[in-house]
C-alpha cells in the first residue's frame, strides 16, 4: 500500500536528502509517494505544517524549538526524528567590507577567532552599521553569527543591524546595496561571491564543526498517530542521506537539485557545498572543505538532544525566552532520538546508545559506543573552544562575558 | 480601518482593492514588497495587513511585526487561530493576514473572507487565461500539421484532421502531440512550410 506524504522544502541545497528520496526512488522502496512542495518563506512553511497542510517540513532547527515554545506565531508542539543535514553555511560581505579583513582567504577562514576581531575593527571602518541579512530570527545562521561576533566584543543588537530576508533575495538585496553582506545556506553565498559582489568571511563549519542545521518536523500530534508512516519515511531518508554523501552521486545529485523545481540554481553553484571546494573570492582557485555539508555519515541524521538544548540556550543568552525549566525541558523534546531509534532497529545502521552529549568535546575523530558495529563521530568544537554540558546550561550561559 | 495589501502582482492587488472598495472599506494602500517596503509599511501604520502566502517576503514582514514600536504589539497571524476552516481557505488561497492587536476580530474577518475570495477568483481568472493561451496555440499546431498533411499526401482538410485524430487514439495521444511530432518530422526532412 502506498501513503501520499507532503513535505514542504524551501530551495536550498541542504533539501538533497528530501530530493534524492523521491527521485532516486527511497521514499517509493518504502511505499511513500513523496509529494515536495516548494515554498519561498519560512513562514510560510511553517504556516503550511502547523495548520496541516503538509505532514513535514525541511525546517531550521531553531524555528521548529522557538514554533514549539511559542516564539513564532501560532504555537504548536512540532517534533524533529530527524537530522536533514549538519553545516553548510557561510557568511559573505562585500568586497569593500572585507578590506579591512585578513586578505589571504585560506588563512581568514581557518582563523574565526581572529577574523571575528578583525570584523570588529572593521565595523568602526565602516561609514555606517554593517547590515547583514539573516534567513530567519530563529535560523542556525542568524544564531551561529551572533555566537561569532559577540566571541569579539560586538554586540549583534547593537553593533549591527541583521535584517530578515529569504535566501532568495539575498543577492538581490546585495546588488542593490540594501545590505552589506549576508550569512544563509547555499547556494546563495556562492552566487554573491560568483557575481563579484561580496567574499567569503567565514564558514559555518569552522565557527562550530558540527552544527546542527535543517531538521524533519512534523506535528507532534501527527506523528504519534501515524508510527508506521514515520518509519517508513526514516528509513528512507536514511538510505537516501547515505547516497547523496557518495561522490559517485554527487554529479547525478546536483544536476537533480538544479532543477526549476528544486534550487533553480546553476549545477556548478550548488557543486560547490556538495563537494566542499568553495570559491571565497571571485576568480581565485577554490579552498577545500571537506566536511562543508554532511548528510548521513557520522550518524549526522540522529536528533542529539543536546542539540535542541543547545539552540535554547541561544535564545536564552539573547532574550528570545525565558530561561526556566519547563521551557528548556519542552525545547529539549522536539528533537525525538527515541524515534529514529524505533525506526532503525531493525537496520543495520549504527547509532550511538546515549541521547545526550556535551557538544564542543569531540576535538578529533571519535569511536564511540554504538548499538551496532562501529560508529565515529567527528570532530564537534567550537571555534572558541567552549563545551556546552546540556545538564549545565546556567553554567554555559553564565561562562559568557556580558556585551553590554 | 486601516488596510494595506502587499503583493508583487499589481493586478491582483487592484482586484482586492476593489472588491474592499465595493464592500465600503475607504483606506486602502498597495505596497510592493521591494527595498525599503517596511519602512513604508511602518509610516503606514495599518490596522490589518493582507500578504501573498507565496511572497518570500513573509520572513521579512513577520520580523518587522516582532520589532516593531511603531506598530503598538505585534499582530497575529489570521484572524482568529481557533477558525481552523477559516485558516485552512486562507492558505488554499494563498492569502495571509497580520491584524494589529486590539482590533475587534468580528470586524476583521470579512476583510480576510473577502480577500479569500478575490484571491480565488484571480487565481481562476489566470488558469483560464493560460487555458485559452495554451487551447490557441493548440489550434495553431493543428492547422499547420493538416496542411503539411493537405499537401503532401493531397488530403481535404477534413480528412487531414481525421487521420490526426485515428493517429493520436491509435497511439494513445492528444492530437496536439502528434500534430507536433509531425511537424518536427517534416521540419527535419525538409519539407517545412
Amino acid at each position: 500500500m502506498t501513503t501520499g506524504l507532503r513535505i514542504a522544502f524551501l530551495p536550498l541545497t541542504d533539501a538533497a536528502v528530501l530530493v534524492a528520496a523521491r527521485e532516486r526512488g527511497f521514499a517509493e522502496e518504502e511505499g511513500i509517494a513523496l509529494d515536495l512542495v516548494r515554498t519561498t518563506s519560512w513562514a510560510t512553511l511553517r504556516d503550511r505544517l502547523v495548520f496541516g497542510q503538509v505532514q513535514a517540513a525541511h525546517m531550521l532547527a531553531p524555528l521548529a524549538v522557538a514554533v514549539t515554545l511559542g516564539l513564532s506565531q501560532q504555537p504548536a508542539a512540532l517534533a524533529a526524528p530527524y537530522k536533514l543535514n549538519v553545516n553548510g553555511n557561510m557568511l559573505v560581505m562585500a568586497c569593500d567590507f572585507a578590506k579591512a579583513l585578513e586578505q589571504a582567504i585560506a588563512s581568514r577562514l581557518a582563523d574565526p577567532l581572529g577574523t571575528a576581531h578583525d570584523f570588529a575593527a572593521a565595523i568602526g571602518l565602516w561609514r555606517r552599521k554593517p547590515v547583514i541579512g539573516v534567513v530567519h530570527r530563529f535560523s542556525s545562521h542568524a544564531i551561529m553569527l551572533r555566537y561569532w561576533l559577540a566571541s569579539a566584543g560586538v554586540d549583534p543588537d547593537r553593533d549591527v543591524v541583521l535584517r530578515v530576508l529569504p535566501p532568495s533575495l539575498t543577492v538581490e538585496a546585495m546588488h542593490a546595496g540594501e545590505i552589506d553582506g549576508f550569512i544563509a545556506g547555499e547556494p546563495w553565498g556562492s552566487a554573491a561571491v560568483e557575481a563579484g559582489l561580496a567574499e567569503t568571511v567565514a564558514i559555518g563549519e569552522r565557527i562550530w564543526r558540527r552544527g546542527v542545521e535543517k531538521v524533519l518536523a512534523f506535528r507532534e500530534s501527527w506523528l504519534e498517530e501515524n508510527p508506521q508512516t514515520v518509519d517508513r519515511l526514516l528509513r528512507a531518508l536514511v538510505r537516501a542521506a547515505a547516497w547523496c554523501d557518495d561522490p559517485a552521486h554527487r554529479d547525478d545529485l546536483t544536476h537533480l537539485l538544479a532543477r526549476p523545481d528544486y534550487v533553480d540554481q546553476p549545477a556548478y553553484l550548488i557543486d560547490r557545498a556538495l563537494s566542499g571546494t568553495l570559491v571565497a573570492r571571485a576568480g581565485e582557485p577554490s579552498i577545500v572543505s571537506p566536511d562543508f555539508m554532511l548528510f548521513g555519515r557520522e550518524a549526522t541524521p540522529f536528533p542529539w538532544r543536546s542539540q535542541a538544548l543547545w539552540i535554547y540556550s541561544q535564545l536564552v543568552r539573547w532574550g528570545m525566552v525565558d530561561h526556566d525549566p519547563d521551557m528548556a525541558a519542552r525545547a529539549g523534546a522536539v528533537f525525538r532520538p527515541d524515534i529514529f531509534r524505533r525506526a532503525l532497529a531493525d537496520s543495520n545502521v549504527s547509532m550511538p546508545g546515549a541521547s545526550m552529549k556535551l557538544e564542543g568535546a569531540v576535538a578529533a575523530p571519535l569511536a564511540v559506543g554504538s548499538r551496532r558495529g562501529e560508529l565515529t563521530l567527528g570532530p564537534d568544537s567550537f571555534f572558541d573552544k567552549r563545551v556546552f554540558d546540556p545538564e549545565r546550561i546556567d553554567e554555559f550561559l553564565s561562562g559568557f562575558a556580558p556585551l553590554r | 480601518m486601516r488596510i494595506v495589501i502587499i503583493d508583487d502582482s499589481g493586478l491582483r492587488a487592484s482586484v482586492l482593492e476593489e472588491g474592499l472598495h465595493e464592500a465600503g472599506y475607504d483606506d486602502i494602500h498597495i505596497v510592493p514588497p521591494r527595498g525599503g517596503f517596511v519602512a513604508r509599511l511602518e509610516r503606514m501604520a495599518p490596522d490589518v495587513v493582507l500578504m501573498d502566502l507565496g511572497s518570500p517576503s513573509r520572513d521579512t514582514l513577520e520580523e518587522m511585526l516582532t520589532v516593531s514600536r511603531a506598530l503598538a504589539r505585534p499582530i497575529a497571524m489570521f484572524v482568529d487561530q481557533s477558525d481552523e476552516a477559516m485558516i485552512g481557505a486562507a492558505i488554499d488561497a494563498g492569502v495571509s493576514a497580520y491584524v494589529v492587536d486590539g482590533l475587534r476580530k468580528e470586524r476583521v474577518k470579512p476583510v480576510l473572507e473577502l480577500a479569500v475570495r478575490r484571491f480565488n477568483a484571480f487565481a481562476k481568472i489566470q488558469s483560464e487565461l493560460e487555458e485559452a493561451r495554451s487551447a490557441l496555440s493548440d489550434r495553431k499546431i493543428i492547422d499547420r500539421a493538416k496542411s503539411i498533411l493537405m499537401n503532401q499526401r493531397s488530403l481535404s482538410e477534413q480528412d487531414a484532421y481525421a487521420l490526426l485524430r485515428t493517429a493520436a487514439m491509435n497511439q494513445g495521444k492528444k492530437i496536439v502531440e502528434v500534430a507536433q511530432a509531425l511537424i518536427t518530422a517534416s521540419d527535419l526532412l525538409g519539407g517545412g512550410l
